[in-house]
């Protein structure tokens, strides 16, 4: 395989939270790759640390109340993010590193048209004159499948619908070929049948423009279909990861397994469902052990007590849980 | 099947257009609901499903009369509801209540649980004194809270514990019809689902109605008895829930349950991909409001001219296609 564009290591961001609540352990310990031209699936409920994860790559994150860590690590490209310049960062943001959010008229200026907003980055980062950035901008949000772009370019957002209104956010960040982009919950706020169509678009693009996607998402019907690995994170941490073909196939950790059982299905027969008894902890709090233990069926003493690391395990390499399963395979209860 | 407890026929509601800052940009006025006809049988469970602006909302707040509806008729428990006067439907809501999305926004941020829901309890003169406080203990218990987050606010609640509150108070007034106005929406997949069986158990329990509108047809396909599919104030299809999964109609219908995502990456299935976004209401398409985005192959000038009338395709099976007998 080839060398990964974006790599992660123990990245950790925490906050410290107003009223003396303590540190927010948000992110604890990320580590991965991203290669180009691959999907990284990041799926975890509310509070389990993946958009913070996805801010911290690009330095998003407010400081303060929020700081990363030292000894986080993150590399794109051979460089060290954490370490450049707010300048060097600049030249990086918007133009390699792309990110596009759940709320597009969250990220859009209302008072400039659309047209400008996507010219902007192409101005700013390629050095383009107006003129040229703008029939780069229209070129984009045909690429996106805007129709009739030339007229669009000149609407302002409050004048699209929402999933017109993701397609310029699309367009904004791909503006410049970035090499990786982060999308946090790109379709949550759309209908589903405009979902299919942007997923379908994001697709394509991929393909075309060969970049890395770091795809944030709690919907593991939209991993299944799009993500060639996965990242399961829980409590600031990634609880398990693999290809998504084995970790559907193959779920290891407890939550994991929880999580695709507590989905309704279309395709599947109409039964009780599963629910994972509980809820997700404060970050300011997390559990002793294996962060899980307190709503796991197969918790025994061990996971109060020791936070298990990563194992491998499954039918893959590359397949790891962070569950003392893996080394205690008899405990695991019948369910 | 039992006879139905609610009936609504030919429900109409009509937004007036916006007169726009100084009368200019005066628009049209929006049909957000048109002509729409169910049944639920009581004790079922009838899922209303559609994309955003289609009017499933304003359908449960009609039937309700929390928005007054302009034409049509509704039977809750053998009630008129159109017909009752201010004090009547004041206590008919004993009978029908709705749980909404966001518990945050329909939970008062400065009254206790215990306040929530002895509220009702007094407006409708139900319990007082040591009779309340004992009422309310047994709906927490009900719903699945702990009985000491009685004197808890919104605020210290979790998402799935505020829609319990949300149920509970629903509840307290014994009704006997509840809508689910996208109820778990907002929760994550692993509360949504003790929401979802939470639900389940209290209709066996209490012998409840639902109407339960969602946009997320998993969810409903998981809950209803019977669907229905609205399309721009209209009713597209209705069927019941496992048939229409197996065999939709309305090519509507199929596109959007083959874009419902499948948690299973192996899953071979032919996607329907829709162009074009649903129209505005204030401006329908002539002829079949979904020809413009339409997929099926054998779409004509009929349907761009004629509007389908909403016609039985099956037993207890209708949809509103020129081309129902050849689905795609």
């Amino acid at each position: 395989m080839s060398t990964p564009v974006l790599r992660v290591r123990d990245l950790r961001t925490y906050f410290v939270t107003e009223r003396g609540g303590g540190t927010a352990r948000a992110v604890d310990g990320v580590s991965f790759d991203l290669y180009p031209g691959e999907t990284l699936g990041i799926v975890g409920e509310s509070g389990s640390g993946k958009t913070v994860t996805s801010l911290s790559l690009l330095r998003l994150v407010p400081e303060p109340p929020g700081h990363v860590l030292p000894g986080s690590f993150i590399e794109f490209e051979g460089r060290s993010v954490l370490e450049l310049s707010p300048k060097e960062l600049r030249a990086i943001r918007g133009a390699q590193m792309a990110m596009i959010f759940q709320e597009p008229t969250a990220s859009l200026n209302p008072v400039f048209t659309v047209g400008a907003q996507v010219a902007e980055a192409a101005i700013i980062h390629q050095r383009l004159s107006r003129r040229a950035a703008r029939a780069r901008a229209i070129e984009m949000l045909a690429l996106v499948g805007i129709p009739d772009p030339e007229t669009r370019a000149d609407a302002y957002p409050h004048q699209l619908s929402g999933g017109m209104l993701q397609r310029v956010m699309i367009a904004m960040a791909l503006v410049c070929h970035p090499k990786v982009l982060i999308a946090d919950e790109p379709t949550t706020a759309l209908d589903v049948t405009i979902q299919a169509q942007i997923l379908e678009l994001l697709d394509r693009l991929q393909d075309e423009l060969g970049m890395g996607v770091v795809l944030i998402t709690h919907d593991l019907g939209i991993v299944a279909g799009t993500a060639d690995r996965v990242l399961v994170m829980y409590a600031g941490q990634v609880v398990e990861t693999a290809t998504t073909r084995e970790l559907f196939a193959r779920p290891l950790h407890p939550y994991t397994e929880g999580l695709l059982a507590s989905v309704p299905r279309l395709d599947a027969p109409r039964r009780r469902l599963h629910t994972i008894p509980g809820q997700v902890p404060p970050a300011t709090a997390w559990p002793t052990g294996c962060r899980f233990h307190p709503r796991c069926p197969h918790a025994w003493e061990k996971c109060a007590s020791e936070e298990p690391p990563l194992l491998a395990g499954g039918e893959e390499p590359g397949h790891l849980t962070r569950c003392w399963l893996q080394t205690e395979p008899g405990r695991r209860k019948a369910q | 099947m039992n006879e139905a407890l609610v009936v609504v026929e030919n429900l109409e509601k009509r937004f007036s257009g916006s007169q726009g800052l100084l009368g200019l940009g005066r628009r049209p006025p929006v049909r957000a609901v048109n002509g729409v006809s169910f049944e639920i049988p009581a004790g079922s469970t009838l899922g209303l499903v559609g994309e955003s602006g289609c009017g499933k909302t304003t359908v449960g707040r009609a039937i309700l009369r929390l928005i007054e509806p302009d034409g049509g008729r509704v039977i809750v428990d053998g009630v008129d509801v159109r017909a009752q006067g201010p004090a009547e439907l004041r206590a008919l809501r004993r009978r029908m209540q709705i749980v909404f999305q966001d518990p945050y926004g329909s939970l008062n941020p400065r009254m206790t649980v215990r306040r929530a829901l002895a509220e009702p309890l007094a407006i409708h003169g139900l319990a007082t004194g040591a009779e309340r406080e004992r009422r309310i203990a047994s709906l927490l218990e009900e719903v699945g809270l702990d009985r000491r987050l009685a004197d808890s606010y919104p605020h210290e609640l979790s998402g799935g514990q505020r829609q319990r509150v949300g149920i509970a108070r629903a509840l307290s007034v014994e009704p006997k019809f509840l809508v689910l106005d996208e109820p778990v929406s907002a929760l994550d997949v692993s509360v949504q689902a003790q929401v979802l069986n939470l639900l389940a158990d209290l209709q066996e329990r209490r012998h409840l109605t639902y109407l339960f509108i969602a946009h997320d047809l998993a969810v409903v396909q998981h809950i209803a008895d019977e669907i229905t599919v609205m399309y721009l104030g209209r009713v597209v299809e209705m069927a019941p829930a496992a048939e229409l999964y197996e065999a939709p109609r309305h090519p509507y219908t199929a596109a959007l349950l083959s874009a419902v995502p499948v948690p299973d990456p192996g899953a071979q299935r032919e996607r329907i991909v829709l162009t074009g976004e649903v129209p505005s209401p204030t401006n329908p398409p002539s002829g079949c409001p979904f020809h413009p985005r339409c997929p099926h192959p054998r779409k004509d000038e009929r349907c761009r001219t004629e509007a389908p009338a909403l016609r039985a395709v099956a037993p207890a099976h209708v949809a509103a296609c020129h081309f129902a007998e050849d689905p795609i």
